[in-house]
């Protein structure tokens, strides 16, 4: 059974390598690379599989699951610019791709002990474009 | 496996008729989707690319690319369109959107770059009660 628990958070970002041109960036990342930077409303979507607790009926205890997300990601990445206040992205570039798979990473241990896993976080960066990230299984 | 979702919009006309049944058979198959005149939909259409994350650009597919292609090849003939009587693989085949999830999938094939990751799904949505999901393959 997959449970799925949906956070917000809002940051800047610029999307652009530092070994490339101005140009270059803009050809590759478009309006993204803007140096000064912009920003999006996130939303990020954490779906937990396992088999509910026959006792309790859940999962995984949802306000658990809020405290988590929001202690490992949102209070970190809330209102802050990603290049310059959230590592690793002053050394890779926050692409929803790569903001994804950090999210993942920061979260998955916290699952480790429990009958729930981390199965897919999926990060909108904006309502046309979202990513889903399972921890690289093949 | 890291998969991405573009989603896309166009607004177009269709009617659903086929010419393999009678008047009578198509407004008892396709109800007012048979409307003689045609009716229309504000369509989304999601592509989904799965593959690695490169590891410079932090992508799995360039954007721009992927807009430029689904734009040139879908949207362009799609938009603003009758898909009856514009778009020419549906002047034989019922644009229902099954068949129009084939059409895109094999637009999109015939131009997928090789060295592209793998595209992986297309929905289309035809209303917010209505979508179609087609695994590429």
């Amino acid at each position: 059974m997959l449970i799925t628990r949906k956070a917000e958070f809002c940051a800047s970002h610029v999307c652009a390598q530092a070994r490339l041109t101005s140009d270059e960036n803009h050809k590759l990342y478009g309006a993204a690379a803007n140096a000064s930077g912009h920003g999006h409303n996130y939303v990020l979507e954490v779906t937990l599989e396992g088999e509910p607790d026959p006792v309790s009926g859940m999962i995984f205890d949802l306000s658990r699951l809020k405290e988590i997300i929001h202690s490992k990601v949102v209070d970190a990445m809330d209102h802050r610019f990603l290049n310059y206040e959230v590592a690793p992205f002053d050394k890779i570039v926050p692409t929803a791709e790569n903001v994804a798979a950090e999210i993942w990473k920061r979260l998955e241990p916290s699952f480790r002990d429990s009958r729930a896993r981390l199965r897919n976080v999926r990060l909108y960066e904006t309502d046309d474009l979202y990513v889903d990230y399972d921890g690289g299984r093949p | 496996m890291t998969r991405l979702t573009r989603r896309y919009r166009f607004a177009a006309s269709h009617r659903l008729q086929s010419p393999q049944f009678s008047e009578d058979e198509n407004r008892a198959l396709y109800g007012k989707c048979n409307n003689p005149y045609g009716h229309g939909h504000n369509y989304v259409l999601e592509v989904s690319v799965q593959g690695a994350i490169d590891q410079q650009s932090g992508q799995i597919v360039n954007l721009m690319a992927l807009d430029q292609l689904v734009n040139e090849y879908v949207l362009r003939d799609f938009e603003h369109r009758n898909l009856n009587s514009d778009v020419p693989e549906f002047q034989k085949l019922v644009p229902t959107s099954e068949n129009m999830l084939r059409v895109i999938e094999q637009r999109l094939r015939s131009r997928w770059p090789a060295e592209w990751p793998r595209l992986e799904s297309i929905r289309l949505r035809e209303t917010a009660r209505n979508s179609f999901e087609l695994q590429a393959t």
